[in-house]
This record gives C-alpha cells, structure tokens and sequence, in this order.
C-alpha cells in the first residue's frame, strides 16, 4: 500500500519535473551537453588563462549572460522570429552601414559599434540576421528555389558578407555567408548551381586575391607555408602545432602543458585554446571534445528534421551546420589544416559577443524543438 | 517537399551533407591522430628544443688569502643583465622604463640593441648588484634576462694591486698571480638542464648536469699587515721626494718567503676604469736596474774568500780617485787609507775598484752569479725580468772596477733582496716563494758562512755613526744594510742628474730574520742619496715589521747586559 502511494508520489513527482522542464522550454540533452561544454571550457580556461581567476569569473558571467539569452529565445515561439526576421536583418544591414562610415572617418578598421554604454560587432547579428532571412525569403516560395528567389536570397547574403569583408573580418564574413549558404543548401538548391558557383570563385580567387589586404594575404602565405617565417606569421601555427603534437596520447596533464605555460603558445586562453587542451589532455581530451560537439551537432540535425515548418526546418538547420563550421574551421586552423582566421572554440575560448550569438542561436533551435505543435498531420 | 520525390531528394541531401560532416570530423580526428601519434616524437622534439636549455653554472673561483688567511682577492656573486634584441626591439615602449632602471641612456640603449638586431644575445649591465638585477626583472619586459656571475674583490686594493694582478669581467685572471695561478684559482663551470620561458627566464630546473667545481683558494706568503706598512712608507716616500717610481720587497731570510712586495705608482684593482699600462707593472720584478753600490758586499766578499784580504786589510784610497787606462773613477771624499770595513761603511768606488783589480774577474763574476744577481728568482713570479751580467772575458779593466760598485749588470729589486737574504742567512742562497712554506727549502750555499757573518758586521758598521745608511736604524735592533746612489743610464753615457736611490739591508744583525731592499727611482726633491730618500723607508718598515713579528730586540741595553751576563757566565 505504502508502495503503492510511494510509486504514485514518484510518478507524481516525475510529472511534476517534466512539467517544469517543458514550462521552461528547453531541450534536455542539448542542455546537457552544452553545460558539460561549458565546464570542459572553463577547465581548459583555467590552464589556458595560467590561473587567472579574474579572467574565469568573467568568462562565467558571460556563460551566464549567453545561457539567459537561450532560455529567453527558448520561450519564444518560433513564429515570432519568423515575424521579426526582416526587421533584424534591416537592422543588421543599417548598423553595418553605419561602423564602415564611422570606420571611413576614423581612417582604420572598425568593428566595434560604442554605443556609449556598451560596445557590440553588428556582423554577430548578422551571424543569425542572414540565415534567418534567407530561409524567410525561400520559405515563403515554391521550393526548390526558382532562380529569380535564388537570385534575391544570394543578394540578401552577399550583400552583408561585402560589408563585413569591407572591415574587414574575413572570417565573419566567411561564416556568415556559409550559414546564408547553408539555408539555400537545405532548400533543395540544384548540386549543379552549387558547382557552378564553386567554380566560379575558384575563377575569380586570383582577382579576390587582388582585394585581400596585406595581412590576409599574408595569412594565405603563411597557410601554404607556416615554417617560411617562423618567427613571424608562422610562428602561431607552429607553436600550437608542436603543442597539440607534444600532448600525445594522455597528454602532459592539466596545468602541465609546457607550450602553453612558458608562453610559447600564443592566442592560447583564445582563438588557440584548443592547442592548450591538446597538450594537457592528449588524444583522448580531442576526442572527448569532438564528441560533445558531434553529440550537439546531431541534436541539432535531429531537431532540423523535427521541425514542423519550413522556415524552422531550414533555420534550425543552418544553426547546426553554422556551428559545426565553427568547430572546424577553428580545430582545423589550430592544427594547420586551414589558414589562420580569427573563429573562436565555440563555448571553450575566452571572449563575450561570439558566444552570446551562439547562445542564441541555440535558444532559437530549442524554442523550435519545445513549441511543436504535438498533433501529427497538420 | 509535397511530392515523395521531393522527399526523397531531401533525404538524399541529408545523407549528402551528413556525409560531408561525417567525412569532415573524420578528418579532424585523423589530424589529432596524425600530430599526437604519427609526429608525437618529432614534435615532442620541437617542443623541447623550444623551452629545454643547457647553462652553464658559473664555478665560484678560488680565494686568494694572505699567510695568515686574511682575504687579498675574493669572489661575490652579482648579476648581469642581458637582453635577446630580437624580442626587446619588439617591446620599443618599455625602452624607456628599462634604460630608467638600468641607469643607462635611453639613446644607448636603442643604438646597442640595434646594432645587435641580428643577435639574440647582447649584455645590457654586467656586474650588478642581485637587489637591482630583481627590480629590472620585476618588469616583465620581453626578452630581458640575467645570468648569475662572479665579481672579484680585492680588499687590499692597491696595496697588493701589483702582486695579485686582477681578472677580467669573465672572471678569468689576466695580470699577476690572478693570471699565473689561473689554472689553480679558477673552477670548473657545472651545467644544468633548465626550462625557460619565451622570454628566456628560468622557470624551473630539470636537472643538474654536472655540479660546478669550485676553484681552489690560495694562500700566499705575503703578511698583509708588513705588506700595507711597506706600501704605505714607500708612497710616502716616493711623493715626499717627487719620484717617479718605487719598489720595495721584504724576504724571509729562512725560507726565502716573499713577505711584502709593494710598487709605485700603484692601481687599485677593484676600479680599474682609469687603468694606465705602465700603473700594474709589478716593478719589483719586472723593472731592471743598475745596482750600483749595493753589490759592494758581494765584492768584499769575494775578496775576503780570496784570502787576500781580511775585514781589517788597509787600502789606500788617496786622492779619492782612481785612473784606469783613459777613464777616472771618484768617491765622494778622500778618504785616505782605509780599512775594508770602512770601504762598506764609506761606500767607496775606488777602494771597490782596487779590490776588483786585485781579483781575477772571472771570481768576481761567479760570486755575483752565484748570489743569484740576473738570474731567476725561484719563486714562479709572474712577470719576472731576468737582467744581465755581462760576459766577463770581454771586459776592459774598467769594466773590472765598476762592475764591482754595480755597473754594467742589471738585477730586480727582488733579485737584490734576495741576494741580501743570502748573506743573511749565513751565506745560503734560497730561492724566492710567494705560497707559505712548511719547511725551509735547503737553498745553496754561495759563501763561506765565516765570510758571510763578516760581511754583515760590515754592513753593520754602514749603518753606524760613521757609516752612510745611517737612516736605516731601527730603535731596539742592530741593522745591517748598505745604500746605493745610481746615476741612471741615458743615451750614450749617463744622465747628469738622475738618480736610483737604493737601500738594502737586513735586521736583526745579531741573528737575521728579514731582508729588504727599497728602491726608489729618479727622486726630484732635495735629497737624492740612497741614505737619505731610501734608508729612512727601511726604517720604518722594519720597525714595524719587526714588531707585527714578535722579533726580540738586540739592542736594547738590558738586552746586552744579559748577553754579557750570559757571556760571563760561560
């Protein structure tokens, strides 16, 4: 009998949880795993920063920050950002405008916007702005795309990939286009447009090459050929190659890693924390990592192909295909399989405005998994 | 997506893509796997040959004491600031914060580590003290560093600036005794495995190679408080009669220990900034003169042996001077018939002269040889000059006759001292030490003992009332010593009126314990006699000498009522 109350009360209280869970609107494994992230992040962070708990509180408040940000976008139905898309990108596009003017008078680059009281990169709105646009655009149309639609999106997203390129900041600018790209990629654009267009910048690289700046060529050069300079350009990509290298299989323990602690690593609390995590924990430490990141990025394909509306489809799938380019380009850059571009660890390296994107981002993907609607064949 | 076709077609982009991901990720584990496993070693390697370091820890080097262990030459630890100019010209706004700290120009700064750029060493401040060394690296500036050396510190300064010599800023001994017992003093560097940081400090030690190897301390024979007295008395000396220079040695008449070796003018070796060459020259052995006619004992000497004559043997010495063939020598009066004892006490050339024709030169010669006049010390005295004694068979009889009062050879200071510790020790020639001795070396014997003791009653008698060393006396002990007067040689001849003014003696004459020999060069002031600008410095050096030793005074008049009641007894 008294099991039978206790069997009920623990049903009860299960009940209750998962009601509180759903009140909250979020998804529990993508939850999880980002907070296990986060802590492997602050671990690393810790070595990284050679101790600084200055510098590990204030990347706390910003997990903080970021994790706010989520569970507000979590508990907003998807149909609102549908309705707030175009006034985010119009936005986004305007600000833009605005710091290259500021930019032109201030004679140098300028990213930063101050608006007195805080200071922001627009190009991080125009990380979310220009997917969500493109898929707006698509969704509203017969897919796969017609190509007068194809043409429209492509102008929505190369015009702020110009503008960021313009600051410049390759690297945003890279990654904005790719979560533009993605969208139209998910809609069932034609492989054969696809190449198309891949051949068509392999064609016009040479007059690109022509637009870079200096130190973006520079950045090639040393891609192509990191020990040409090893003093100079190259000297970032050696370090942390020898980093990752020298962690082996178990790696050198944590607060051990030499290339780090004697400062021989440069960027390491940063854009190279990777290295930093390679070294202390070895092979596994990688593969641990890779693992969070590939069980996050599944999630989020799996929540892409749960999704209920095509403008969510396509969205949710962008976020997830965005961020695993995330992870490669900044693990890839790390190890010396890409040039040097500046792309954060998501979550893991030290720094504000890319992860509270990112944070978004995801709450954006949990409040399309948490407000389907549970009636099938709609 | 309405249609299964278009279902189908997203499903065969999905897998696409998913493909694309899974290829991608695949990638990324084969790069970890191929850096962390493939290139491990290699890269390991790398890593090692960026932080792991060999140095060299630096060997303390030897003490250099006196004989009684007090320190003449010691080493401090102290630091020098280097830089790697390829990292400090990179930090060009710490420049300032680093010259301020350094107490070095800003200018100097920048022209020394762009001179350098290509370097990835250059000294900023050698030799500081550790207390600054910290402040500079307290500042964190990029490519600054320090390495622990050795100072060398002479706490006698210029006193035994001459005699130790001094080391370079590598601590290695480059004049004097610093440079001839190198190979003693200094010890073997160890080494060290280290981990540095980017900026090249020293994190932690991996492990220790070799353990430096300290070098050996040295004892020398010098008493420093003998070795400050005659340093003291001899610049006094040499700046009361305007000369140029000076040397004075003190011996152990026993054992041939070199007890104080002091010149002028003197350097002091621990602010060597305004160093002149001809300042640490130890002229007490490099610097070669006439001796003139403190060789005179050695010339009655050989005489004595000759059996021709005895102390009491009258010559005759009227009219003061003496033809040979086209030349004339001169004493400074007429002293008429005179005995050999007053020819020392007298100093006479022409009694001298006479004595020297009388003898064959070849015996002349010998003895001069034999007590050690042009010929090495024994001592390994670093920088030792020779001299010369001129081969006899081809003397005129006037070379006859003035190498017999000391010209036409030339000797050391040290190489005078030492002949005088001869006749002091009974006519036992021993050879000169700078290290103390346990036992007395057996020496050689260069006279009759009979002869010797003769010829110091002789010297004795110089020192007396009617002798020309009298300024040599020292209260309490019976002295024996001889003056000498040298006209320096010039260009063709001699020079009219420059002067070596010379004392050598020995004390106490009852029973000698120290001989010392003082030669000061090219006095200016009024006096110019060895018995006036030389004597006086033996004088008070041995004086005090004689006291810092504990040596019973022979002349005090209880003294000699107890030899006499002794006597008596007997």
């Amino acid at each position: 009998m008294s099991s039978d109350y206790n069997l009920t009360r623990l049903a009860d209280r299960r009940h209750r949880r998962s009601l509180f869970i759903r009140g909250l609107n979020v998804d529990l494994p993508l939850l999880a795993a980002l907070l296990l992230l986060a802590a492997v992040g602050l671990i690393v962070l810790y070595s990284a920063s050679a101790q600084n708990n200055d510098m590990l509180i204030r990347q706390i408040i910003r997990l903080g920050l970021g994790f706010t940000v989520l569970l507000v976008l979590a508990h907003i139905p998807p149909h609102h950002f549908e309705r707030w898309t175009p006034w985010l990108y119009g936005l986004g596009v305007f600000l833009l405008l605005a710091v290259l003017v500021m930019g032109e008078i201030g004679k140098g680059a300028q990213r930063w916007l101050d608006l007195g009281v805080i200071r922001f990169q627009p190009s991080e709105i125009m990380k979310l702005a220009v997917p969500l646009m493109v898929a707006w655009y698509v969704a509203e149309r017969p897919l796969p795309p017609a190509y007068k639609a194809l043409l429209v999106a492509s102008l929505i997203l190369v015009v702020p990939t110009i503008l960021i390129a313009r600051q410049p900041d390759l690297g945003t600018a890279l990654l904005v286009a790719s979560s533009g790209i993605f969208v139209l990629l998910l809609a069932g654009v034609a492989w054969r447009w696809v190449f198309l267009v891949g051949a068509a910048l392999a064609a016009v690289a040479p007059v690109l090459w022509y637009f870079l700046r200096d130190y973006q060529r520079q950045r090639v050069i040393t891609f192509l050929n990191p020990e040409n300079d090893p003093l100079g350009s190259g000297y970032h990509i050696i370090q942390s190659k020898i980093a990752i290298g020298s962690g082996g299989f178990y790696g050198k323990g944590w607060l051990n890693g030499t290339q780090a602690h004697l400062d021989f690593l440069p960027e390491r609390s940063t854009d190279f924390i990777f290295a930093v995590l390679g070294e202390e924990f070895g092979l596994i430490g990688i593969l641990v990592l890779l693992a969070i990141y590939l069980f996050i990025i599944a999630r989020g394909l799996y929540i892409a192909t749960q999704a209920q509306s095509t403008f969510t489809r396509l969205v949710a799938g962008s976020i997830t295909l965005t961020f695993f380019v995330y992870v490669f380009v900044n693990i890839g850059m790390v190890t010396g399989l890409l040039p040097v571009v500046g792309v954060p660890l998501p979550l893991v390296s030290y720094g504000g405005t890319s992860l509270v994107t990112l944070m978004a981002a995801f709450g954006i993907l949990m409040s399309i998994h948490t407000h389907r609607r549970l009636l099938s064949g709609s | 997506m309405t249609s299964n076709k278009g279902a189908a077609k997203y499903r065969g982009r999905r897998i696409t893509l998913l493909g694309i991901m899974i290829v991608v990720a695949g990638g990324l584990v084969w790069r970890a796997v191929d850096l962390q496993i493939l290139h491990k070693e290699f890269l390991q390697g790398q890593g090692d040959a960026r932080h792991l370091r060999v140095v060299s820890i630096p060997a303390h080097r030897g003490m250099i004491t006196d004989r009684h262990g007090e320190p003449l030459a010691i080493s401090t630890p102290v630091d020098s600031i280097w830089a790697n100019p390829q990292d400090l010209l990179a930090a060009r706004g710490e420049w300032k914060q680093l010259a301020k700290a350094l107490g070095v120009d800003r200018a100097w700064l920048k022209e020394r580590l762009e001179r350098n750029a290509a370097r990835e060493f250059v000294y900023l401040k050698r030799h500081v003290q550790p207390e600054l060394a910290e402040q500079v690296m307290a500042l964190g500036i990029p490519g600054v560093s320090t390495q622990r050396e050795y100072r060398r510190y002479y706490p006698a300064g210029e006193v035994a600036g001459h005699l130790l010599g001094f080391t370079n800023v590598d601590d290695a001994g480059q004049e004097g005794l610093e440079l001839s017992f190198e190979q003693l003093l200094h010890g073997t560097p160890g080494s060290m495995r280290v981990v540095k940081d980017r900026l090249g400090r020293i994190v932690e030690t991996v492990e220790r190679i070799n353990e430096p190897v300290p070098g050996r301390d040295l004892a020398l024979s010098i008493d420093r408080r003998i070795q400050y007295i005659a340093y003291r008395e001899l610049k006094a000396a040499v700046q009361a009669n305007r000369a140029k220079s000076g040397s004075a040695v003190v011996l152990d008449v026993n054992t041939g220990e070199v007890l104080a070796m002091v010149n002028q003018p003197a350097f002091n070796p621990n602010n060597r900034e305004s160093l002149r060459g001809d300042h640490y020259r130890n002229r007490a052995v490099t610097d070669l003169f006439e001796p003139g006619s403190t060789v005179k004992p050695f010339t009655v000497a050989t005489a004595l042996e000759s059996g021709q004559y005895q102390p009491g043997t009258l010559i005759d010495t009227t009219p003061g001077t003496l033809r040979v063939g086209p030349n004339t020598i001169r004493d400074v009066h007429n002293y008429g018939l005179i005995d050999v004892t007053t020819l020392i006490a007298k100093s006479s050339n022409v009694g001298s002269g006479k004595l020297a024709l009388a003898l064959p030169p070849e015996q002349l010669w010998r003895k001069f040889a034999a007590v050690g006049l042009g010929a090495p010390s024994g001592g390994n005295v670093p920088g030792e000059a020779l001299g010369s004694l001129p081969d006899y068979h081809r003397w005129y009889p006037i070379d006859r006759v003035t190498f017999s009062f000391g010209y036409g050879l030339s000797a050391s200071t040290l190489q005078l001292a030492r002949a005088y510790a001869a006749l002091a020790n009974g006519g036992v020639l021993k050879p000169v030490s700078l290290v103390p001795l346990t036992q007395a070396p057996a020496g050689e014997r260069v006279m009759g003992g009979q002869v010797a003791r003769q010829v110091v009653a002789m010297l004795e008698a110089a020192t007396g009332d009617k002798g020309t060393g009298g300024a040599a006396r020292v209260p309490g002990y019976r002295v024996a010593g001889k003056t000498g007067t040298v006209r320096k040689s010039a260009q063709g001849g001699y020079a009219e009126d420059s002067y070596l003014s010379l004392f050598a003696g020995l004390v106490p004459a009852s029973d000698p314990r120290l001989a010392m020999v003082v030669m000061i060069n090219d006095p200016r002031g009024d006096q110019f006699y060895g018995g006036a600008v030389a004597a006086p410095v033996f004088s008070r050096v041995m004086s005090g000498a004689l006291r810092l030793l504990d040596v019973a005074p022979d002349d005090l008049p209880a003294f000699k009522a107890q030899t006499v009641a002794q006597a008596g007894a007997l």
